[in-house]
């Protein structure tokens, strides 16, 4: 029987089981991007103290709902479509047990759904972390840990569709860089999701009743290998987009897939106990514990990091100048589709998450500066950079690539679409930098009124704090506008664009198959393994990238420079003399 | 055209590929890393706290 759908335009192999639970899964997380950005607007315009929107029963209720949909739904949702993706389309495979995948997104959605509705009935406003002994309503929890569980159901039937494509010999060699790094996403995941299960477990039957303690500082530790490490999957799934995008725009392969695989092997080892950064401050745990795991372990993720960082825009730039961009050093660079939003969407997302993720990242996991900052604004501003724009506008980017491929329809207003990455860029640039400015102020996270109204002890913030919150305002206006925009766009296409088969109609945008006639391929062609790069052979072909080197060592000097400036600040807030 | 009795055996796939072609292998110590040198020795920090008198 025919299963296979060839994409007209880019080629790509669409199993129709995949194809429709890559569909519905996009879908989910946009719905889920939409609440988190309703949301959004509630908490922006609260913290911004001028504006002070809501008082504090909603803000922490819109709070909780924007942390909870954006940084888990959302992500995860999408993510699961790109596991799909990077193996049954990638791989040139179906899809391995389609019934318990159909299983795990139910799971997801009734999850998703029993979570979202356990907030908004007004008693589970504990925030994502949702600290013990602070309790939420039982099915807060229940809603978790079934949403859990079908992502775990979905990471099994990506590692089933490995397992299958080898069996059936799909591709040649070892599996594609891409779909090496959601392989890497997807062990992140099955360890995030055992550590949800560990400590989430027990909370929920303590919330019903049958257990009557759950250890505060227990619950913060097992907690963030949940909730840490769920950014983490987000790194190694954006970071395999920034290739694939690379790939599919400029032709670019990676300058040395060796190196790329071992930067994605130290996500796997380390990239994990990054988690402990949010411990730092903790009492209860030594310092043997706090420095291995960050000091040490972490700055192995981060020279991944580094490595995906560099090689990225370096292979990029080695195609362009084979395409003759060999002008200057940023001829490449300068002459790239701008005015693409898959490009434009792929470029910021790797540079803001480099600049401004990386280097934060860095100084939050450094246990002496990190003291200045801890609990503070600066650290929804780090994640914002990782999350909101490293891992969304990865994400946003490649939305925009598979309306047409995927979906069969053109771009929905494509004017907006181009403009788009740039006003979200734009907004949650300025938010991060005026939200780390903050931070640095000492203005806490997660706190409601900056004034201490009515407070016991009274605490008066600098004149320039306030500031830098509005301006941080004005930034996460002008973000969610940005994020309207992806919206609007997004459905816009799926309801409303122009159909490039002519039965993509509206029930085939949200996860019917097209007609039975598009999926005319019973076996895909194998997947042949290309031939090895110059570079790869020999181990250096020249200096290939100097625009890239000099965009690294850009990285390098601010990072010096800002690391610096913390250890000089932390010498002034804390004489020791 | 004489049969060439001794056909090229193919390289060796390089042990570091191996162990990187082999997902479960990953998913083992991509999980035992982190529950060993944060979850298990987290908690044993934690557990050995002293009870206050």
């Amino acid at each position: 029987m025919a299963r296979f759908r060839v994409c007209p335009d880019a080629g790509f192999y669409f199993d129709k089981s995949a194809e429709s639970l890559m569909k519905v899964n996009a879908v989910a997380g946009v719905v889920s991007l939409l609440v988190a950005g309703i949301m959004a607007v509630g908490v922006i315009l609260t913290r911004w103290q001028e504006v002070h929107l809501l008082p504090a029963d909603l803000f922490y209720q819109a709070l909780t709902l924007h942390g909870i949909n954006a940084l888990i739904f959302w992500i995860i949702f999408f993510e699961i479509a790109i596991l799909y993706f990077a193996s049954s389309t990638l791989l040139r495979c179906r899809l391995a047990a389609p019934r318990w995948a159909w299983f795990g997104f139910l799971l997801m959605v009734i999850g998703a759904v029993m979570n979202n509705v356990a907030v908004f009935q007004g008693k589970s406003s504990v925030m994502m972390t949702s600290y013990a002994p602070m309790q939420a309503e039982p099915h807060f929890y229940l809603g978790l840990i079934l949403f859990a569980v079908g992502a775990l159901i979905g990471c099994f039937v990506f590692l089933g569709t490995l397992v299958l494509a080898k069996d059936d010999k799909t591709y040649e060699g070892s599996v594609p860089l891409v779909t090496f790094g959601a392989l890497t996403a997807c062990i992140i995941a099955v360890f995030t999701i055992a550590s949800g299960a560990i400590i989430l477990i027990p909370t929920y039957l303590w919330s019903i009743g049958y257990i009557n303690h759950i250890d505060a500082e227990m619950y913060r530790l097992v907690w963030w290998g949940m909730g840490h490490s769920s950014q983490q999957i987000n790194v190694a799934a954006h970071v395999s987009i920034w290739y694939l995008l690379a790939g599919i725009l400029f032709g670019a392969r990676p300058m040395s897939e060796k190196v790329s695989r071992g930067a994605f092997l130290l996500y796997i080892l380390f990239l994990q106990l990054a988690s402990a950064h949010h411990i730092l401050v903790d009492p209860g745990i030594s310092s043997e514990w706090k420095v291995f795991n960050t000091s040490y372990a972490m700055y192995l993720a981060v020279l991944a990091s580094m490595i995906h960082g560099l090689t990225v825009p370096g292979s990029m730039e080695v195609a362009q100048r084979a395409k003759g961009l060999t002008k200057g050093l940023f001829e490449w660079l300068r002459k790239a589709p701008w005015s693409n939003p898959v490009f434009s969407g792929f470029f910021f997302s790797l540079i803001i998450f480099g600049f401004i993720g990386g280097i934060t990242g860095v100084v939050m996991g450094t246990e002496q500066i990190n003291l200045i900052i801890h609990n503070t604004i600066y650290v929804p501003a780090h994640f914002h950079a990782t999350v909101a724009v490293g891992t969304t506008l990865a994400f946003m980017a490649l939305t925009y690539l598979l309306i047409p491929v995927l979906f069969r329809r053109e771009l929905f207003l494509p004017q907006i679409a181009k403009l788009q990455p740039y006003v979200f860029s734009a907004g949650m640039t300025l938010m991060i930098l005026f939200m780390l400015g903050a931070g640095t102020l000492g203005v806490s996270r997660r706190h409601w009124d900056m004034d201490f109204t009515g407070a016991a002890l009274s605490f008066e913030y600098p004149g320039t704090a306030y500031v830098m919150m509005a301006i941080a305002g004005i930034g996460g206006v002008l973000a969610i506008v940005g994020g309207a925009m992806y919206v609007i766009v997004t459905v816009g296409s799926l309801v409303l664009g122009k159909k490039l088969d002519a039965s993509a109609g509206l029930l085939q945008s949200f996860g019917l198959s097209l007609s039975p006639g598009n999926y005319n391929v019973e076996i895909a062609e194998p997947l042949l393994m290309a031939p090895k790069l110059t570079v790869e052979e020999h181990g250096s072909a020249g200096f290939e990238a100097p625009g890239t080197f000099v965009l690294a060592m850009a990285l390098l000097v601010c990072f010096v420079v800002y690391y610096f400036i913390n250890w000089d600040y932390l010498a002034s807030v804390w004489p020791l003399s | 055209m004489p049969q060439d009795d001794n056909p090229p055996k193919p390289e060796p796939v390089p042990f570091f590929q191996r162990m990187l072609d082999n997902p479960f292998l990953l998913l083992f110590i991509g999980v035992v890393v982190p529950t060993v040198f944060y979850i298990l020795w987290g908690i044993m920090e934690i557990a050995t706290i002293p009870v206050a008198p």
